[in-house]
């Protein structure tokens, strides 16, 4: 088992777990943004529908739903229905991360000041015009922070996709462990997450000096 | 002809009345000042007036136009409300800038934003644009911040964050410009260049309504004075009538707390 042989396996279930991650984000995002605002509508039943679902998805353990997601379907229309393993993990996750997405996004918009959009109001914006043009970039500053470390938690727990036996980067270095009692490429897998995870902190915090220049 | 008039306007919430009958008409070119103690209804009015908030009772007319009729569901549209608001500029206490643009991008944007609906927007978009940001600058120079175009809000002084702001109402041209207590959250020494401005504006013949607790500025800059008082107009009138020859005893009280 030569160390280049481990690496480029290791690397097989990495990019497993950069799709996890990047598929998450790319649908999480937006979703959690229309969560957010279904929590913040002015209609009761909405706002209560989405609390709701937002708490049953912030009390369950993410492992859970990946598993609900997979095996549910078969349980109940029976054994036919099914999602590819791949598909039952980001189904799970992106459902998971907008709720926590959708609860960051909430915090940011409802702290900018009503002021702000009465002076968008009283210059004749429509309120498109005052969350696009006004109310968002303030917002995204506001939440870089707590977006970061969800983020970052994201990376790691893209590794709960093994449960279902999708094969990313534990998964992969735990065969070394049964098939030739290896342990050491399970620790080396932490290079890994922790490569990916140091560029993702470079990245948040070129974001955050990039809004520096103003004061909101 | 005046161009604002304000009829009989009530505002209550959920169990406190504000206003109980506010009217009054201001003419074209003229300046109105608001005076009264805390609480009894100057911001409801202005606010009101802009369109923020909704009267319960009572009319709005700008220009012989009916803008609002609490009797009138035809005049509540929300789609209309946009438009109607354009007749009425606000300047707020605490000036609400757009902090991620600069001073000359917060007067430019509303403007921007507008000239985009225009049909020949596309055709003519860089002479648009080039107009746009030329009567900016001009607005700036105004208010005394030529050399501050290119600031963002936080760097800014309260009573220069203050002059773009009403450098930001003048862009859109309103009919009536309102002031809600404009230099309240500055320190007196800064507070005189925002009141120089809007002297400078009455210059101009601005039609204006100001909220303000400067009784001295008050009389210098205004052409009537009205004194609210629990949502009631208590007393108004010329600045030397109203300041100098108070009759009802609630204003010689209120004038006698706050000189
Ligand atoms: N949105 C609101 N909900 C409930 N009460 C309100 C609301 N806005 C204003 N009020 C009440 O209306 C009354 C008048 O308020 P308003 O702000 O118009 O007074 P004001 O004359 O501007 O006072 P000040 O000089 O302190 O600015 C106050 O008693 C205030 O508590
Ligand atoms: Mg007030």
């Amino acid at each position: 088992m030569s160390f280049v042989d481990v690496t480029l396996r290791l690397l097989e279930g990495f990019s497993l777990t950069c799709v996890i991650f990047i598929v998450t984000l790319i649908f999480a995002l937006p979703l959690g943004l229309a969560i957010s605002f279904a929590s913040m509508s002015r209609y009761k039943a909405v706002r209560a529908i989405s609390k709701t679902f937002v708490w049953m998805i912030r009390s369950t353990p993410l492992m859970l739903q990946v598993i609900v997601v997979f095996y549910g379907p078969g349980l109940i229309w029976g054994p036919g229905f099914f999602f590819e393993r791949m598909t039952a993990v980001l189904i799970a996750f992106i459902i998971n991360y907008a709720a926590y997405f959708s609860e960051i996004y909430r915090g940011g918009i409802q702290s900018i000041s009503v002021g702000q959009y009465e002076a968008g109001h009283v210059l004749g914006m429509t309120n498109r015009q005052i969350f696009m043009r006004v109310v968002l970039l303030q917002v995204v500053k506001r939440i870089l922070a707590p977006m970061s470390n969800e983020v970052i938690t994201l990376v790691k727990d893209t590794s709960l996709a093994r449960i279902i036996a999708v094969k990313e980067l534990i998964m992969m270095s735990q065969e070394y462990i049964s098939a030739h009692a290896l342990i050491w490429p399970l620790f080396y897998s932490a290079v890994f997450y922790m490569i990916f995870c140091g560029g993702l902190t470079l990245l948040f915090g070129a974001a955050e000096k990039k809004l520096s220049y103003f004061r909101s | 002809m005046p161009i604002l008039r304000a009829e009989n306007l009530y505002k209550s919430f959920s169990n406190v009345n504000v206003l109980k009958g506010v009217g009054f008409t201001l003419d074209r070119g003229r300046v109105l000042s608001m005076i009264g103690s805390s609480g009894s209804g100057k911001t409801t009015l202005l606010r009101c007036l802009n369109f923020l908030e909704t009267p319960d009772r009572g009319r709005i007319i700008v220009d012989e136009e009916v803008l609002f009729d609490a009797a009138d569901p035809a005049t509540h549209r929300e789609a209309d409300k946009r438009k109607k608001r354009l007749h009425f500029g606000l300047v707020f206490q605490n000036f609400n800038l757009f902090p991620q643009y600069t001073a000359l991008k917060n007067v430019m944007l509303a403007k921007e934003l507008l000239a985009k609906e225009q049909p020949d927007y596309r055709e003519n978009k860089a002479q648009i644009q080039k107009s746009i940001i030329e009567e900016a600058s001009a607005l700036l120079d105004q208010v005394g911040l030529s050399d501050k175009f290119k600031n963002y809000p936080h760097e800014l002084s309260g009573g220069q964050q203050q002059r773009v702001a009403i450098a930001r109402a003048l862009a859109l041209h309103p009919d009536i410009l309102c002031f809600d207590e404009p230099t309240s959250s500055l320190d007196p020494e800064i507070s005189g260049d925002v009141l120089l401005a809007i002297q400078d504006l009455a210059k101009r013949n601005l039609t204006m309504i100001i909220v303000t607790h400067e009784m001295g500025f008050a009389r210098e800059v205004s052409d009537h004075v009205i004194f609210l008082d629990g949502g009631l107009i208590a007393e108004e009138g010329l600045p030397e009538a109203v300041f100098g020859a108070p009759k009802s005893e609630r204003l010689k009280s209120f004038l006698g707390a706050v000189l």
